[in-house]
């Protein structure tokens, strides 16, 4: 795929100058949780995507988006080719240019097809708009009579036709239309978005011919392993590299530091060979001896204690209607519930790694990166290079799930670069040193109380939660405001009552924190939907009925994390979910003995989902035969990539219910390979049926909302199977005899 | 010294350390990087290869296991992915990140060679030690059963 080689003032027109064929440019927003530096950082040109129709009649799409399997580089250019009328498979996309200055780009929040709907619509339409005024002019006819078709205009009969490549110098020439007024596809017409579609990359991911990062070979690669201290917040007092340097392959030895805010990178003894396999000997020969700083102490029995001490004490109030504590007192029946989260890492089967080169008038870097522009600022500031001069190729990515937002491996990497006189050097790390690195998702505690009344109405619902906040790390007022990045809707949950009142406390830790695939929906949705099992049973009622009842009339509920911009909770959609995922797994027929079913229902990112489980207990662990999902993430461009994503995240989630967690003894993780944090694997994958709402409403995510569901709906089947109640993730046997 | 091995059918003499593991002779020495590292401690199965045949993880396979053996990789399953299992994985739209594919395919390829009709029992045995974290599975083992469904149709 040849590289379409644009100047940097073709980029800043919204159209080109002759030559080079027809350019669109516009605006795509990142739509993700960005960290408090991107968010900063505003672009003055608003522009950082295109559509480019080359006279040779390649239609291309420069946009800044990864793909990390959610399947973008398929679902984005399905859009554009609908607008277009074309070839979805005609549209090749290339990696947008990247600078911090200018251009606002990132992949996260399951942001990416609802960011990206309108804005690309617009700007194909408006291709399109040129393209046909470009033909009538030359046919000397009115434009209404021609029509954007098979790639091209037609007028008349097929001898009035000529291609988007015919066409493109003319159109360029031409007023760029209003995006606001530009006439959108009847979506009544579609013809692509909407189709069950194979992904575009299916065949090079078959046949070994995907390259991710971890595959860059420029000329001359040298490898780096970097032997971190296992303590967070640890750093190198001395080492001795002798034995290190007498490694066959073995080139250098030598410290960086670790980097704070921004990066969050550990510093550490980097060995630079001219093979993986040496750079990892090399490591192992190195003798260090570690200060291991202020967290040596830090051990998750030591976090279990501060969260019982927090929990014994009222918290910052987050929200607070009516008077929950009056109604608890008076109440005919209570319930009170805790429920504990460990730290989860994120696993990608690729672990990290980041190809820099530095020289001295330029650098390159090829990263496995869901925030190029954040790589290539911190390449920048190390390799002291104006930003122009610093190029990032975003690579495949062998799994992001929000890991790859970070830049502490970007940051070893340049510092890496900046000691190899010029030779691109990859920085490569271990499995080990990905499961004991990680930004892991946040370990919590939360306290439930409810209140119900002799006909099971919800008169009381109290939610108090401590953890080791996400805010609390990133933002440089981050403790004060430590619940933002907590809750979502567990602030605004669609089960109606009088007296709602959620309260929180930070919980101290050394253990980096950061995004995890759902991020707090992926606690939030478990203790809700977990709770609110607790409720039905403790009113006799049928779980599926109590919730519908709970929720009651088609009503919207305001985002109470983001009043202004974010969705309201449409509470007839997650009724439509919750019906319909019942429906499909049959709930309240019989089931063989010893097989119970749960049921969970949530709203993020703006999307609705429910899961059904069917699950067994035996020995002393949990089987869980079917999944059943509906989910109603808007109009679907891609069903089949829908159901692909929420497959995804229904193993995602059951490896969190099931399988083995993070734990933290003398300031450091403990798991290192997968011998001590296992993946489910393939004779334990339920059978998984996705049911996707054929919905007409905007787009909205869905890389994430498979997971806050699955969990909660396994746990309440357990319940519903043995009358026990999963309180700690993961499941634990004891929790089950 | 060197070991000399055949490598999709064609001969290659490597002249590096006999312990280094055949993942990375074949990523770094010989840049065929469609063989995955995903933890060296053949846990996961993304490095998977043939060898002789037999699926082996090529991360704890030191280099001069394999002189005067053959070796197949992704790469050399078929010129044009028109091996049953990849054709197979195309048609049911399996991959998402795609990083342990290689290591799937190659897993799936020597299941079949052994069972040309596995039973669901045969899949979950065999294909155990491949990890995806993308939770491919259902459908890894739906283009199983379509491989092998499509292997009979043309031998038939």
């Amino acid at each position: 795929m040849t590289t379409l080689t644009l100047d940097r003032r073709a980029f800043l027109k919204t159209s080109s100058a002759a030559g080079a064929g027809l350019l669109v440019g516009f605006y795509l927003p990142a739509h993700a949780t960005d960290p408090a530096e991107d968010q900063e950082k505003k672009p003055p040109n608003p522009l950082n995507a295109w559509v480019h129709i080359s006279p040779e009649n390649k239609v291309t799409l420069i946009l800044g988006k990864s793909e990390m399997g959610q399947g973008v580089m398929t679902a984005l250019p399905m859009i554009l080719a609908e607008e277009l009328s074309v070839d979805w498979k005609n549209v090749s996309v290339q990696q947008a240019p990247t600078n911090p200055e200018i251009y606002d780009h990132g992949t996260g929040g399951s942001g990416s097809v609802a960011g990206s709907w309108l804005p690309l619509r617009r700007a194909g339409a408006a291709a399109r708009e040129m393209l046909i005024a470009a033909a009538a002019q030359r046919w000397n006819v009115n434009p209404n009579t021609c029509k954007a078709k098979d790639g091209g205009v037609l007028h008349g009969s097929r001898k009035n036709f000529l291609t988007y490549g015919e066409l493109a110098e003319d159109a360029a020439k031409l007023p760029i239309p209003d995006f606001k007024t530009v006439p959108l596809k009847n979506s009544d017409d579609f013809t692509i978005v909407g189709r069950d579609t194979v992904r575009v990359d299916a065949a090079e991911k078959a046949t070994g011919k995907a390259k991710f990062g971890i595959d860059s070979r420029p000329p001359g690669l040298l490898f780096a392993v970097i032997a971190r201290c296992p303590v967070f917040g640890g750093k190198v007092k001395s080492f001795d590299a002798a034995k290190a340097k007498s490694v066959r392959g073995v080139q250098d030895v030598f410290a960086i530091d670790p980097v704070g805010p921004g990066a969050f990178s550990a510093g550490g003894v980097v060995v630079l060979a001219e093979n993986s396999w040496a750079a990892m000997q090399g490591r192992e020969a190195l003798e260090i001896a570690w200060d291991e700083g202020p967290h040596a102490e830090e051990s998750s029995d030591w976090l279990s204690k501060q969260f019982l001490e927090n929990a014994s004490k009222p918290g910052k109030v987050v929200r607070n209607d009516g008077d929950a504590d009056a109604a608890l007192a008076g109440a005919a029946r209570k319930v009170e519930a805790f429920y504990e989260f460990p730290f989860a890492p994120h696993a990608t089967m690729e672990p990290m790694n980041c190809t820099v080169q530095i020289l001295p008038d330029r650098a390159e870097a090829w990263i496995p990166t869901q925030a190029p522009q954040w790589a290539q600022d911190i390449i920048s500031k190390v390799s002291k290079l104006p930003h122009e001069k610093v190029a990032v190729h975003t690579t495949l990515m062998g799994g992001g799930f929000g890991r790859r937002y970070q830049a502490d491996f970007v940051m070893e990497a340049a510092q890496v670069a900046s000691k190899t006189n010029g030779k691109p050097v990859m920085v490569l790390w271990t499995r080990e040193d990905d499961m004991q690195h990680d930004f892991y998702r946040p370990a919590s505690h939360h306290r439930f109380a409810g209140a119900l009344d002799d006909q099971g109405n919800l008169l009381a619902w109290k939610h108090f939660q401590t953890s080791t906040s996400i805010q609390a790390m990133w933002r440089p007022d981050g403790e004060k405001t430590a619940e933002e990045s907590e809750f979502a809707t567990a602030t605004f949950i669609p089960y109606q009552t009088p007296n709602f009142r959620i309260a929180y406390t930070l919980a101290k830790s050394g253990v980096p924190r950061a995004w995890w695939r759902s991020v707090e929906h992926s606690s939030s949705g478990f203790v809700v939907e977990s709770f609110v099992d607790e409720l039905a049973a403790a009113a006799k009622e049928d779980p599926l009925a109590f919730r519908l009842k709970l929720i009651g009339a088609d009503r919207k509920i305001p985002d109470f994390t983001n009043p202004k911009e974010g969705r309201p909770l449409d509470t007839a959609r997650l009724k439509g979910v919750l019906k319909l995922a019942a429906e499909q797994a049959g709930w309240g027929k019989p089931l063989p003995a010893g097989v119970a079913r749960g049921i969970a229902a949530y709203f993020s990112f703006e999307s609705y989902t429910a899961c059904v489980a069917e699950v067994s207990v035996k020995n002393g662990a949990v089987k869980v035969h079917r999944l059943v999902y509906a989910v109603d993430c808007g109009r679907p461009i891609n069903p089949e990539g829908v159901r692909a994503q929420v497959e995804s995240a229904a193993i995602y989630g059951l490896s969190a219910a099931t399988h083995d967690a993070i734990t933290i003894k003398g300031g450091r993780v403990e798991q290192a390979n997968f011998n001590d944090y296992d993946m489910p694997r393939m004779p334990e994958t339920p059978k998984t049926e996705v049911h996707v709402v054929m919905s007409k409403e905007e787009p909205t995510g869905i890389g994430e909302p498979g997971l806050p569901v699955v969990t909660p709906a396994i746990c309440n089947a357990v319940f519903a199977l043995t009358g026990k109640r999963i309180r700690h993730l993961p499941i634990r046997a004891e929790d089950l005899a | 010294m060197a070991v000399t091995f055949i490598l999709n059918g064609e001969s290659k003499s490597v002249d590096v350390d006999p312990q280094m593991p055949l993942l990375w002779v074949l990523r770094d020495t010989l840049n065929l990087t469609g063989t995955k590292y995903g933890c060296g401690m053949a846990l996961c199965g993304a490095c998977t290869v043939h060898i002789d045949g037999e699926a082996t993880r090529s991360c704890v396979t030191p280099v001069s296991a394999v002189a005067g053996k053959k070796v197949t990789t992704i790469e050399g399953l078929s010129t044009d992915g028109s091996h049953p299992v990849q054709k197979a994985w195309m048609e049911e739209d399996v991959p998402q990140c795609g990083y342990c594919q290689s290591g799937q395919i190659m897993s799936a390829a020597a299941l079949l060679s052994k069972k040309p009709k596995p039973t669901d029992a045969d899949i979950d045995d065999f294909m155990s030690g491949n990890i995806c974290r993308c939770g491919t599975y259902q459908r890894i083992r739906k283009a199983i059963h379509r491989a092998a469904g499509q292997a009979a149709a043309k031998s038939a």
